[in-house]
């Protein structure tokens, strides 16, 4: 069996999700390659190399890949894909965009979001904003899989595989790269972050959340998430978003801040190890999964949580 | 232009699904379905697309039982022109809807598809890449934008660290994430009109695709069940327990 792991990664540096991808191949078991492809990316290819359970690291090096476009990706991949048995990613933007697009060209039907491997074939994923786990067969040859990074351990990072040099691929010249917009931040990333803290629509400004969020994230060192509501509302950008259609998180600690448990929002963190809702309507559903509640009005306890910290 | 919108009937998202005591699949029985959300959003941003005069005609498409006629009437109520109904009771996977799309693409000749980024039942999240790689068209993913600008497609995409916009040759694959638009709710009158819009029943073997399911469910289960905790009286309470309790700080 030989597994190529696809890296997700921003050229300077390679996600932790990477690396969990790589967990979950070891389960599956076999020979593990990861395919770094970008543009000034040696550096991501170095961590790569790290990796414990890595065999060898596939570096491709061309503009067409700065940023991540599904048609270039697809296209590499594909170009790889008869010397594997299984293509994996993880289940970020990245994966999601490119990786059925490769299952499609193969004719295979790709196992998205895989939370637990039982055999070389045979895994588990969410399905219904996870409010129920099925277990899945595959019977396509070459199998195609997307990994939810929070399900696996984060392997050691003691190894040192070889760094191998390839081509590009051809260019499907159909699309093109126009812009982006980052959202900075020196807080730690949400998925990587061992204490998260969400706030939702009762925050009612993004200066609420700079008020009475952001000081006691810092104070934790905590990553900052948000409801929907408070995303479509605008008080924070959209890589903010928890939740089933967002990002999925499983911190040791997350904090819901005003928000009321949609079945939505819990699908993003309800995985998490110690949960705590502030929220002053003690009925709100969120108290149905928090390990710790405390009923009360928020602008009144984020000060006093700040200042007992 | 024509916008080709294929929809899908889903568990409606306000019911929390039980999964069949027997683990054979979640009990579906007699609960509410309604259009993907998504896919709300998808006809929604057809129809403004042909109110601004962009795009002449929008057809949706499903693949599902004769039941999803209803999303299809509620897709001709909100404004698309026409409909086709590829009816099977069958559990078709993304890849085999991938394919009976790729077939309607090659009969219409759209020179857009807009379609949801995920369905809220199987969050699988793959049908439109799938399509776009069978058809060799360009993806605009999880869309927050859509722009025509000249003769290309500007789609800004949320992604993992913000917002990223691409510039797509036409004919194009765009799935919609929730903050394209705030897809309207159809008008009593439109419902009515709906009633008698063109809707065409096919069945996948008229397009000679066969859907044979790639995926076996061994069983599906309930995920671990979280007990609701205890409540604290006061935020120094709350403080004390993380410490001491539960370790977390
Ligand atoms: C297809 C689809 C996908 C979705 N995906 C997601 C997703 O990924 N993530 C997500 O989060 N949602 C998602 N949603 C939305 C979800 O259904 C809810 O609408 C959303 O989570 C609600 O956000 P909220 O809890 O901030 O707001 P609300 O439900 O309005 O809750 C606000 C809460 O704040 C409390 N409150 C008010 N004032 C105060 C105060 N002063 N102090 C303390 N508490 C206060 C209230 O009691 C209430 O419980 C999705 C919905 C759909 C249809
Ligand atoms: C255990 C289990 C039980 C299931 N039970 C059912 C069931 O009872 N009824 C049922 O309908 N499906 C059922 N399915 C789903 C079915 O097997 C396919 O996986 C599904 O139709 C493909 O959509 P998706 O959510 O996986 O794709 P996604 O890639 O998440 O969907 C993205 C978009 O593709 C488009 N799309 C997807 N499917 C269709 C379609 N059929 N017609 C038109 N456009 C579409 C929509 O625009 C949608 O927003 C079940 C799946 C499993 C695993």
């Amino acid at each position: 069996m030989t597994i190529l792991v696809i890296a997700e990664h921003t050229n300077d540096h390679l996600s932790d999700a990477t690396a969990k991808t790589v967990s979950a191949a070891t389960k599956i078991g076999g020979d593990i390659h990861v395919l770094v492809a970008g543009s000034g990316a040696s550096a991501a290819a170095e961590q790569a190399a790290k990796i414990s359970g890595v065999a060898k690291v596939l570096h491709a090096e061309d503009d067409h890949y700065a940023k991540q476009l599904a048609e270039p990706m697809a296209a590499l991949i594909l170009s790889l894909a008869d010397d594997y048995d299984v293509l994996m990613a993880p289940a970020g933007t990245d994966g999601k965009n490119y990786m059925p697009r490769v299952a499609a060209k193969l004719d295979v039907m790709q196992v998205s979001d895989i939370i637990a491997v039982e055999s070389a074939d045979t895994f588990q994923r969410p399905i219904y904003a996870g409010n129920a786990i099925a277990t899945v067969q595959s019977s396509d040859a070459k199998k195609v899989i997307t990994v939810r990074g929070t399900a696996f351990d984060a392997p050691a990072m003691d190894g040192s595989a070889s760094v191998e040099t390839i081509g590009a691929a051809e260019f499907p010249s159909i699309s093109e790269f126009v812009k982006e917009e980052l959202t900075k931040s020196d807080r730690p990333e949400l998925q990587g972050a061992k204490i998260v803290i969400s706030g939702g629509r009762a925050l009612a400004s993004g200066e609420n959340f700079e008020k009475y969020i952001y000081p006691v994230a810092d104070k934790l060192g905590a990553a900052v998430g948000a409801s929907r509501a408070a995303v479509d509302a605008g008080y924070v950008p959209n890589d903010m978003q928890v939740g089933q259609t967002g990002k999925v998180v499983a911190p040791e600690l997350y904090i819901a801040v005003g928000i009321s448990g949609a079945i939505q929002h819990l699908a993003g963190m309800k995985d998490s190890k110690v949960i705590v809702a502030i929220n002053k309507d003690e009925e709100a559903p969120i108290f149905q999964v928090a390990d710790y509640g405390l009923v009360a009005d928020l602008f009144e306890a984020m000060p006093e949580l700040e200042k007992a910290l | 232009m024509k916008v080709l919108v294929p929809v899908k009937r889903v568990i409606d998202y306000n019911v929390k699904v039980r999964v069949k005591p027997d683990q054979s699949d979640v009990d579906l029985a007699n609960v509410k379905m309604s259009m993907n959300p998504f896919d709300e959003i998808a006809v929604e941003e057809a129809v403004r697309l042909k109110e601004a005069g962009t795009a002449e005609e929008v057809i949706a498409v499903t693949i599902g039982p004769e039941k999803a006629q209803d999303q299809l009437r509620q897709a001709l109520a909100m404004g698309a022109d026409r409909a086709i109904l590829i009816e099977t009771t069958e559990t078709v996977e993304p890849l085999s809807v991938a394919k009976l799309l790729a077939k309607v693409c090659e009969e219409e000749s759209p020179q857009l598809v807009v379609m949801g980024k995920q369905a809220i039942d199987d969050d699988c999240n793959q049908t439109g890449q799938m399509l776009a790689a069978l058809m060799g068209w360009p993806q605009g993913t999880f869309a927050s934008a859509v722009t025509k600008e000249g003769d290309k497609l500007h789609v800004t995409r949320e992604i993992d660290g913000g917002l990223q916009t691409v510039a797509l040759n036409l004919p194009a694959v765009v799935t919609t994430d929730l903050r394209l638009n705030e897809p309207r709710y159809a008008s009593l009158p439109n419902i009515m009109k709906a009633k008698k819009k063109p809707l065409d029943k096919k069945s996948p073997s008229d397009y000679g695709v066969e859907i044979t399911a790639r995926l076996k469910t061994l069983k599906v289960t309930e995920p671990p069940k979280r007990e609701a905790g205890i409540k604290v009286g006061s935020v120094a309470d709350l403080v004390e327990k993380l410490k001491n309790e539960a370790g977390v700080l």
